[in-house]
């Protein structure tokens, strides 16, 4: 474990932004989000979290895959594939795990992503643990914490004026070398132990009989009462670290365009309308099934977690306040003289 | 507050019991604080769970259009108005459905409240006589409720509904026409074009097509948005396209022309805190100005886009 003054982190990220893109929590309107810096000095890390995900580094809002042109000979095609090497710094432990799960959509036994791949590739992880978790957080109800280094190369803990930094992997080491960082004494890992202690989730959900439900209540009634007041739009999901839906559109002009893709949602009609006009999930009660679906039971199906890794953005985003801490007690509950 | 809540309980509850109606939509305790949540009650003892507050933020009148079920529904002035224009245009079977007609003080805004904060995290808030008492981990203060309440409520001609059945409480005074300065708005008027231009690409460029300001809007009900329409493809699917943004925001409101109550829906609604207000303000401002129309106040009005043009 090492220690870096925070006076030092401007001059560390300026050292870095000759050689990475580099990425941090920058203020935008009323929101912190994910920015490539230009200058150390734009980073702002005494913020609780992004309104969008730093997924949205690797896994842009929307992304040219190649594009083409029509020539007299034939098809001229330009692959896009971003081989930069990126660094993100203040990742929260619970955006960290959320890369790990889209680990597994995009670089599956089945499939392999390789714009998502690459870029995964060549990106280093800098996390930034939570001193003061917010009351909307609940990452320790998902396996998570506030401290969490897993899915990290380094993880910052905020002990005052310096950070105490512990080295997860090599990749993580490689970011400080030059710097002659102290190792921590006793004093400061006493001090980390402390920020760590006081570090308390305040929201816990209880996610014990949720799969069991899930498993049985498809055709449940209380779908429709859940959705009622879901507006159908893209606030939770594209302010989720895990959702990974996309859509894959060209646009063209002339002899050439480009094949976009861009981030797509579960909760608009147009996700599964059918060429023919039918519609599989016609009404919000099948939509609003299927986000939940997905985080809770498919995705566990699949790959055997919740696709949730308890960030509160979606709770905080949500026009209607449709809360999923209590969407998910509900379910619950439903089934409870039933187990 | 306390008595709304109870005279609607009381109202909602009756409505239920006689079977007047099958189902009430209103507002019940949210999960954070400041905030309330749709709520869809349609047995008599559920009603103990509609609340009355200053979170109370949503239109309403979304979820009303084309039901099949008598109905009644907690209306404030703007959730009202929007249920004029909805019967105008046929969304609404006035018949089947009961309006409970609430004053409205004005909603808070909770991004003014964050902005006030400054980062700190809020974890209660009481209102209390004019006056907001917030409290969080370590801090407690107390603010005007003035100073949190959404623009578009600090200049909202009509807070009492138009339209009721039943109406409870007291009528509040509206605004008047010098309440536009107290709100901090934007002055729109005083930019000059590329300005303008300036002002809504930087606030678009946040935008995230996550059409939230079209779901929340109760107006904006088109079979298929012209946003959605891949045949011919009027814009770019992509966020990045910032263009593209302005272009759909541009469109959505000029589509909402006469239609459009300024309630804020829209603006309320967006995760990445765009003003949106500050387009449909002015697109409703130039719709009384041009046609001397002010949607939502009177059924028999003909739209503006549906009354035969004047060339006098």
């Amino acid at each position: 474990m090492l220690l870096l003054n925070k006076d030092q982190i401007t001059s560390w990220l300026n050292k870095l932004i000759p050689a990475y893109q580099v990425f941090a929590p920058v203020k935008e309107g009323d929101y912190f989000c994910f920015q490539q810096i230009r200058s150390g000095e734009q980073a702002v890390l005494n913020y609780t979290n992004s309104r969008i995900p730093p997924k949205e580094i690797l896994f842009p809002r929307s992304e040219k895959l190649f594009c083409y042109r029509c020539e007299t000979g034939g098809v001229q095609l330009t692959e896009q594939v971003d081989e930069s090497k990126k660094v993100v710094v203040g990742v929260r432990p619970c955006d960290a795990k959320s890369f790990l799960l889209l680990d597994k959509v995009f670089n599956g036994d089945q499939y392999v992503d390789p714009y998502y791949l690459t870029r995964r590739n060549n990106t280093v992880l800098v996390g930034l643990g939570c001193n003061q978790p917010a009351a909307t957080c609940f990452c320790t109800s998902l396996s998570g914490g506030p401290f969490s280094a897993e899915g990290l190369d380094l993880l910052f803990v905020d002990i005052g004026d310096q950070y105490l930094v512990e080295v997860v992997t090599e990749r993580g080491k490689e970011l400080l070398s030059g710097m002659e960082l102290p190792v921590a004494g006793q004093e400061a890992q006493e001090a980390a132990r402390a920020v760590k202690e006081s570090a308390v989730c305040s929201t816990l959900v209880d996610l014990g009989g949720l799969k069991y439900r899930l498993d049985v209540n498809f055709d449940d009634p209380i779908w429709a009462l859940l959705a009622e007041k879901c507006l159908g739009c893209a606030a939770c999901t594209y302010t989720c670290p895990t959702c990974h839906c996309f859509d894959i559109v060209d646009e063209a002009a002339g002899k050439e365009g480009c094949r976009i893709r861009n981030w797509d949602a579960c909760m608009f009609p147009l996700f599964t309308l059918h060429g023919s006009g039918h519609n599989p999930r016609p009404t919000g009660k099948e939509r609003f099934r299927q986000r939940i679906m997905h985080k809770f039971k498919y995705f566990v199906d699949n790959y055997g977690t919740i696709a949730c890794v308890g960030c509160g953005r979606c709770i905080l985003s949500c026009p209607v306040n449709l809360d999923i801490r209590q969407v998910i007690e509900q379910i619950s509950q439903a089934g409870g003289d039933q187990q | 507050m306390r008595e709304l809540t109870g005279a609607i309980q009381e109202t909602a509850e009756r409505l239920l019991r006689d079977k007047e109606v099958e189902l009430v939509v209103g507002f019940a305790a949210g999960s954070l604080p400041l905030r309330n949540t749709p709520c869809f009650i349609r047995r008599p003892h559920e009603a103990q769970n509609l609340v009355w507050g200053y979170g109370c933020e949503n239109n309403l009148a979304v979820f009303l259009r084309r039901r099949p079920e008598k109905l009644a529904v907690v209306a404030k002035g703007c959730d009202s108005r929007s249920i004029v224009e909805l019967i105008k245009e046929n969304q609404i079977n006035r018949e089947k459905l009961v309006i409970i007609g609430v004053p409205c003080r004005g909603m808070i805004d909770r991004r003014k409240v964050n902005r006030l904060l400054a980062g700190k995290e809020l974890l209660e808030a009481e209102v209390n006589d004019g006056q907001v008492r917030l409290k969080g981990r370590d801090f407690q203060e107390t603010v005007l409720l003035e100073q949190l309440l959404h623009d578009s409520c600090l200049t909202c001609p009509h807070p009492n509904p138009v339209l009721y059945d039943i109406l409870l409480g007291e009528p509040v005074p509206a605004k008047g026409a010098d309440s536009r300065s107290k709100a901090g708005e934007v002055d729109w008027e005083a930019k000059a074009p590329a300005e303008k231009r300036a002002y809504l690409f930087a606030e678009l460029s946040r935008c995230i097509r996550c059409y939230a300001c079209r779901q929340a809007c109760p107006m904006c009900f088109c079979e298929e948005c012209f946003a959605d329409c891949s045949v011919p493809e009027w814009l770019s699917r992509s966020s990045l396209n910032v263009q593209d943004n302005v272009f759909f925001q541009a469109v959505r409101v000029i589509h909402l022309a006469g239609r459009c109550v300024d309630c804020g829906a829209c603006d309320r609604a967006c995760p990445m805190g765009i003003n949106l207000h500050v387009l449909t303000s002015k697109m409703t401002k130039d719709v009384q100005e041009v046609f001397g129309y002010t949607a939502g106040v009177s059924l028999e009005e003909k739209p503006p886009l549906a009354a035969p043009i004047s060339l006098t």
